[in-house]
């Protein structure tokens, strides 16, 4: 179905090419999982089937491009509609209407579909992605599963012979996530339709792929995902489990793994629990709400967090995680209940915003918005002149959490992961009691997730308190020492990672599922083997 | 056996739907045009207690229907500012005024002669101001009326296919504001975070930079997507066929220019006026259609003309075309004396009440 030849690419000016001697085959009705770290090149190659590379990026593409047998090189975005459907990053910022139908319908306007067609596909499409109920709704209000769902919608109306997803659930919590990807997977198996899909998080996608297309530095390998994820530079925990096993072919699903587990028996010393810690309380929130108008999105929350302690905030979108950490750190809004940060148990809403960023330093979700200098530099000078600190401090700190930036970039012009980085060091050059981080881990691949994963443990140890907000499981059994997962505003569940994660279905990391609820991660088994 | 029954009576209900918002429009400007043809005080307060009938009635839950008490108030300050104005510079009294308070008037230099400051209250006064007042009220409050109960986005819809891609450009405009309030709200909250007083120069600059890259961004991904599901392909018109409509196109802003400057220019020879008008109109016209017949689009359940719409537009009308008919001295209503009311003014009004009871609900969007 698709085929690129010999296909390279470099923006205009730029020293080295994004893309080099590309050759790629996909066939008809197959679903294939692009991976690869941030910057590897990913979105450039899915931007090639539909032409938005090089015609919306400009620079230099070389080679060809089939598909269904005819060269699209050359043909722009627009002529393409009807045979590639293109599913963005975020799916909010590409809507052009307002409800859910009329994006639906906008595509089969442009292709000047008769009435009484676009009538018949709205309706077929609603059913197929079960969004009947939601065909009025304003697609602001919908919740990011559901938007996920009308943007495939709105493509596949169009009727596309290929559907191309760029990390459709970066942004979702992992029921969402579970949703919108057998959604995918129906397509693929009922429509027959070709679906390429760029994800980070790749262990809930691995069991539907039939091809892994790995990118690295702009060179691609593809094929089976067994044989290519025995020496992928990224590979979810249970590949990572199955390669430290030494199980041929790999597992790629959690039930593979276990039966291999029950069949060949793999003898494990239970891990020593993690410490739990002792240190001083350094953060009391007591009886916090929070309510916007008639929705209430904090509902008397109490929460504690010791010194030296990492404690997670999880549950779905939209339960309150964010307007939790924001009414803690005084910014935000606070209907009600008190905050106690540190031996004087100050509340930060009742001090200046300097000092309250002394008390909690909070890294927001869109962590950019911090940044308005223009070069790494000038960002470091201006963070220690606002806290006051000895120049050099915030420099000396961004080198510690990702050593190797140069002064004289563009803060835009950084990876996610190199960005959040600077943000982290701004935060902390104000040397907060407590750092809290809102959904840190969007857009970071595995590597850079294990990286952020010692950075915060080693701030913990340093004497912080950290609270952090995040829908990535894997992540959590990695980092967390206890977990808060919150429900419509109200705390459901608090405890030592162990016990929460483990009791619930949709949070227990793969690790856990396969060997049972004592080993949240890969490198506990390691340990306990050795 | 056969069992036969009667279906029960059942009350026909008729399906919320939005109305077209030309018809809308059309209404509101008849409205309006009632408004602007009396200053008698009854019969614009009767206008203004119409439009807020049917707009309560009669509005959706958009954003833009919740905007139409800003239209109230700002009727309100009209009034009060015309009032006031003609207090402070048309005070003073001649003999035959009714005086209400008796104030000094402020002596001005002869340099602004002609200006005069306070002086006598007079009932005329404030009646002429009032009755002024409360006409421009009516009518800013009918054009508010019309933004209340019409999606702008739908009337945008309904252009014609020539000028689609400026609609749609004027929507997205349109869809971009919140976004930017949103942005502007998120990015001025971060600040704080970095621990900033959120005054002064320095700090606009700190918010205007990220909230414009934030803009810039979300523009380019929607266009990208916009791109990615078709928008702007281009037609299976001809070069030929394009470059003809083009003609049609320059020849007809031509002729509208130079028939429009003779016209008004009287020195001008005549039959540069109305023939090269006429021939600019009909040029520009056969342009307009040829550009539209080769855009290729569709639209997804277009709004139609229907029973209710057309009654609400010839409501706006009729009471538009009976204002015409009233009495000058009942729709000027002289300042010394009680106004009289026609009753040929108040049924013109009354209506354009209908609509509120004579079309469908709007549609409930959940937002």
């Amino acid at each position: 179905m698709i085929e690129v030849i010999d296909v390279s690419f470099a923006y205009d000016g730029a020293p080295f090419r994004v893309l080099t001697g590309v050759d790629l085959t996909i066939g008809e009705g197959e679903l294939a999982l692009v991976v690869g770290r941030t910057g590897s090149g990913k979105s450039t190659l899915l931007g090639v089937f539909n032409g938005l590379v090089p015609h919306f990026t400009g620079g230099t593409l070389r080679g060809d491009v089939r598909i269904d047998g005819t060269s699209v090189l050359g043909r722009p975005p627009r002529e393409l509609a009807d045979l590639v459907g293109y599913v963005p990053q975020d799916p909010l910022d590409g809507f052009v209407t307002d409800t859910v139908e009329e994006e639906l319908a906008y595509g089969m306007e442009q292709l000047g579909l008769s009435p009484s067609t676009m009538r018949r596909r709205v309706e077929e499409t609603l059913d197929l992605l079960g969004l009947a109920d939601l065909r009025d709704r304003a697609l602001r209000t919908l919740s990011g599963g559901q938007q996920q769902r009308v943007a495939i919608g709105s493509v596949l109306t169009m009727h596309p012979r290929v559907l191309v997803l760029d990390e459709p659930t970066s942004a979702l919590d992992p029921t969402a996530a579970e949703d919108v990807l057998a959604t995918v997977a129906r397509l693929v198996d009922d429509l027959a339709l070709t679906v390429v899909v760029a994800e980070h998080r790749m262990e809930r996608v691995i069991p539907f792929a039939d091809q892994l297309v790995v990118v690295e530095d702009g060179t691609v390998r593809s094929g089976p995902p067994a044989e290519l994820l025995r020496d992928s530079p990224v590979a979810p925990p249970i590949v990572d489990l199955g390669r430290l096993a030494g199980w041929d072919p790999l597992p790629l699903s959690v039930r593979e793994a276990r039966k291999r587990v029950r069949t060949e028996p793999f003898v494990l010393t239970e891990p020593e629990p993690r410490p739990v810690p002792r240190g001083p309380v350094e953060l009391i929130a007591r009886g916090i709400d929070v309510g916007y108008g008639p929705v209430v999105a904090v509902d008397a929350v109490d929460l504690e967090v010791r010194t030296g302690e990492i404690c997670v905030l999880m549950g779905r979108n939209g339960s309150g995680k964010s307007s939790l950490l924001w009414a803690m750190q005084g910014t935000g809004r606070r209907d009600a209940g008190t905050v106690a940060i540190g031996p004087d148990g100050t509340d930060p809403s009742d001090v200046p915003a300097g000092e309250a960023r002394m008390l909690v330093g909070l890294v927001p979700q869109t962590a950019g918005d911090l940044l308005y200098l223009e070069d790494v530099a000038e960002e470091c000078a201006a963070a220690d002149e606002q806290a006051g600190a000895p120049s050099g401090t915030c420099r000396e700190l961004l080198d510690r959490l990702a050593p190797g930036i140069d002064g004289i970039r563009h803060p835009r012009d950084l990876s996610e992961g190199q960005r959040l980085a600077l943000v982290l060091a701004i935060v902390l050059t104000a040397r907060p009691r407590v750092l809290a981080l809102d959904e840190p881990t969007r857009g970071l691949d595995y590597p850079a997730k294990a990286e952020l994963s010692r950075v915060l443990r080693e701030l913990a140890e340093d004497g912080h308190a950290v609270l952090l907000s995040t829908h990535d499981v894997e992540f959590v059994a990695q980092v967390a020492d206890t977990v808060v997962v919150l429900a419509d505003g109200e705390v459901v569940s608090a405890g030592a990672v162990r016990d929460v994660l483990a009791e619930s279905p949709a949070f227990a990391p793969q690790v856990a599922k396969v060997l049972g609820p004592q080993w949240l991660t890969v490198a506990q088994v390691e340990r306990t083997r050795w | 056996m056969v069992v036969a029954t009667t279906s029960p009576p059942q009350r026909r209900q008729r399906r919320a739907r939005d109305l077209h918002p030309g018809a809308w429009w059309i209404w509101a400007l008849g409205l309006a045009a009632t408004a602007s043809a009396t200053t008698n005080p009854v019969v614009l307060s009767l206008v203004i207690a119409v439009t807020c009938l049917v707009v309560v009635s009669r509005r959706g839950d958009a954003p833009w229907a919740r905007a139409f008490r800003f239209y109230l108030w700002f009727g309100a300050v009209i009034v009060a500012v015309r009032v006031l104005y003609r207090l402070v510079f048309g005070g003073g009294s001649v003999i035959g005024d009714t005086v209400l308070i008796p104030l000094p008037e402020i002596p001005l230099p002869d340099v602004v002669s002609g200006i005069r400051l306070l002086g006598d209250v007079t009932s005329t006064a404030v009646l002429a101001g009032l009755y002024d007042g409360l006409r421009l009220a009516a009518v800013v409050i009918c054009v508010g009326a019309a933004n209340a109960l019409a999606n702008p986005k739908r009337l945008l819809a309904s252009v014609p296919p020539a000028l689609y891609e400026v609609g749609t450009a004027l929507v997205v405009t349109m869809s971009v504001f919140p976004q930017l309030a949103e942005s502007v709200q998120r990015v001025h909250r971060a600040r704080r975070l970095r621990g900033e007083p959120g005054t002064g120069i320095g700090a606009m600059r700190r918010l205007v930079v990220p909230v414009l890259e934030d803009a810039l961004e979300r523009s380019m991904t929607l266009a990208a997507g916009m791109d990615a599901r078709g928008y702007g392909r281009a037609g299976t018109a001809s070069v030929r066929a394009r470059a003809v409509t083009g003609g049609f196109l320059l020849a007809g802003l031509f002729g509208l220019c130079v028939g429009t400057y003779a016209f008004l220019d009287q020195t001008a020879p005549r039959w540069l006026s109305w023939p090269v008008l006429a021939g600019g109109i009909g040029c520009a016209v056969i342009g307009f259609l040829r550009a539209g017949e080769r855009v290729q689009r569709t639209r997804y359940r277009p709004d139609r003309w229907r029973g209710p719409e057309l009654m609400t537009a010839a409501c706006g009308i009729v009471a538009a075309v009976g204002m015409r008919f009233v009495d000058p001295a009942a729709a000027f209503p002289s300042l010394t004396r009680m106004p009289e009311v026609s009753i040929l003014a108040l049924a013109a009004v009354l209506v354009t009440a209908v609509p509120a009871f004579a079309t469908p609900e709007p549609r409930r969007v959940i937002r």
